[in-house]
């Protein structure tokens, strides 16, 4: 008799399906759904809560816009480049922060965040505080004309989503992503069955700045416009991403997207409200966080037992 | 002379810092929360006091008779009607209700309040000096922002030390489920450790509002001037959270009289070399 690990179950496979509904969402909101996977993937498996997220958003979107403007690097060709910045960045700043734990940890990546904003309001090169826009000659770099130019981001961040998202699948399904799953699931428990926790999360910590880094540098692509407070703004691109995940179901791949599906549907009938619909915001995610902490998609899965990522493992006893 | 005065400049305003600090190390203290919102009831407590100063027409530093009693009770119904339901061994709950709490306070500023900035007229008082000769002169406000400072934490290091509520705090710090067993009740503790909290918060929300401009944007700033001091003081030292704020105003005065750019940044930096060398803090006591 054999023992066989499958990773699907019946409602996976409809899963793909389902899939294919998701990249329709995520067309609609790439960056929100790639900046909450991502940030779910730090705070829900391996359990750093970030708060300063924003610093790699602002950190990759300078970059770029550093590379395009003084080093005349094309601006698609920057991308990839504002990625690997914010990655070695994170490898320094990953070590210093690795010093405060849980709670401080959020707060302390916080201040780092603010580090950089400051310091970005100090780079005369990009007009300091007041901000820079993209000189024309690098934006007709893209394309030609205004919608071309649009079309094209478009298909890039929609592929970056993919991309990101296809990570993270394939990332969870590795060996380290059971180790992750395990820390997620009671991180001392992982450790005792040798799993190099603290290892683990630098790594993490990394692989997802370079992620962030890259997004940021693709908004602000779109922008056109850079200033240090939109580029490191906390609102912005941190407490709506973790509002999004927790909303939608934190610690599980699919959290995010719902939880993006969420956030536009509550944007779309009370953005009018101006201030009322942040305040509304955060009252939902305070109840949700409250009543139902694993989200909507936790209550769906644990109801139905669906999974739309082959993520779960089981062992099948005997041949089919 | 001019840097020694910059530098006593930074000792005064260390102690509105070391005041922001005190409040949050007290409830990580008790029950190992840290409050995001924290900068933002700050800000709450600065507005507070210009509804009772408007509403009144008595002197912002009369008003404390309001504020702090009026923050007091809402830290303690904030703690039972809704964070003791977040406390446990995961670290998000506590974290995400009190950020979603800091963005509900800011929008409801806003909403009720606008973005215009405002601030507190002390009288008199503001703009009187104490020379100490030599060129040197200090505030009167500012001094007796510091004086509070000092007396706030001598208080609760009393409190914390001296009582039988200082004492079913460290119980509660030391061991939730034992200082249960021997009669205390820990949702009734921790009430009270928030409302001793913001009562601190109170005061502080008032001399800022007293001190300098605000609107509902700067609470988040305010927490994080609040938290530098914890951790370059250490964890659980009420002194050593003086002694932060006191090194942070310090170097926000030192860095700013360099370059204005520089004023924030140097007391960031001041944080990160703390981390860096001695990430215990200064003064540790207890581990987080």
């Amino acid at each position: 008799m054999t023992v066989r690990v499958e990773h699907s179950n019946p409602s996976s496979r409809v899963g793909v399906v389902i899939v294919a509904v998701a990249f329709v969402l995520l067309a609609v909101a790439p960056w929100w759904a790639e900046r909450a996977s991502l940030w779910n993937l730090l705070a829900g498996y391996a359990g750093l809560v970030s708060v300063g997220q924003q610093a790699y958003v602002g950190l990759g979107a300078y970059v770029l816009f550093g590379l395009a403007m003084l080093a005349g690097v094309h601006p698609l060709v920057a991308i990839p480049i504002a990625g690997l910045a914010s990655a070695i960045v994170a490898i320094p700043v990953a070590a210093l922060m690795f010093r405060l734990r849980g709670h401080y940890f959020a707060i302390g990546t916080w201040v780092m965040a603010e580090v950089f904003r400051l310091l970005a309001s100090q780079v005369s090169a990009l007009d300091g505080g007041s901000g820079t826009s993209l000189p024309a000659a690098v934006v007709l770099s893209i394309a030609g004309s205004r919608q071309m130019r649009e079309f094209v981001i478009y298909w890039i961040a929609l592929a970056q989503a993919v991309a990101i998202l296809g990570a993270i699948v394939w990332l969870l399904r590795s060996r380290y992503g059971l180790a992750l799953t395990a820390i997620r699931d009671n991180e001392l428990g992982a450790r005792s069955n040798g799993v190099d926790v603290a290892r683990i999360k630098y790594l993490l910590y990394v692989a997802v700045a370079f992620g962030t880094g890259m997004v940021g540098a693709l908004i602000f692509l779109q922008k056109i416009r850079i200033s240090p407070d939109t580029a490191f703004s906390v609102n912005d691109w941190t407490a709506f991403v973790i509002f999004i995940t927790v909303i939608g179901g934190i610690g599980r791949i699919e959290g995010p997207i719902i939880g993006t599906v969420v956030f536009f549907l509550l944007r779309q009938t009370l953005a009018d409200l101006g201030a009322i619909y942040l305040l509304i915001l955060g009252a939902v995610a305070i109840v949700v966080m409250l009543k139902a902490p694993k989200g909507i998609w936790g209550l769906i899965a644990d109801r139905f037992g669906w999974q739309v990522f082959p993520l779960e493992r089981r062992l099948v006893m005997g041949d089919r | 002379m001019q840097w020694l005065n910059t530098i006593l400049q930074g000792i005064l305003l260390g102690g509105l810092y070391a005041m922001f600090a005190a409040g949050l190390s007290l409830i990580f203290g008790v029950m190992r929360l840290v409050n995001i919102a924290h900068g933002d009831l700050i800000v709450l407590a600065a507005y507070i006091a210009l509804v009772t100063v408007q509403a009144l027409g008595v002197n912002p530093l009369v008003a404390l008779v309001i504020v702090v009693p009026a923050m007091a009770g809402i830290g303690y119904v904030l703690q039972r009607g809704l964070l003791n339901h977040t406390l446990g061994d995961d670290l998000l709950p506590p974290l995400l209700v009190t950020f979603g709490l800091s963005v509900i306070i800011q929008n409801g500023l806003l909403e009720v309040f606008t973005a215009d900035s405002v601030k507190l007229n002390a009288g008199a008082i503001e703009i009187a000096s104490l020379q100490l000769g030599g060129g040197l002169a200090v505030g009167t406000l500012p001094l007796l922002q510091f004086g509070l400072a000092v007396a706030v934490i001598a208080g609760l290091q009393w409190l914390f030390y001296r009582t039988a509520l200082g004492r079913a705090f460290r119980a509660t710090s030391d061991d939730q489920s034992v200082a249960q067993l021997m009669g205390l009740n820990n949702a009734h503790i921790f009430g009270l450790a928030m409302a001793v909290s913001l009562a601190v918060v109170a005061v502080a929300g008032v001399l800022l509002a007293v001190r300098a401009n605000f609107d509902p944007s700067i609470g988040p700033a305010r927490l994080i001037f609040g938290f530098e001091a914890v951790i370059i003081g250490g964890l659980g030292s009420l002194w050593g959270t003086l002694v932060g704020g006191i090194i942070l105003g310090v170097a926000q005065a030192i860095g700013a009289q360099l370059d204005p750019g520089w004023n924030l940044l140097a007391g960031h930096l001041a944080f990160l070399l703390v981390l860096a060398l001695k990430p215990e803090g200064l003064f540790p006591k207890v581990q987080g």
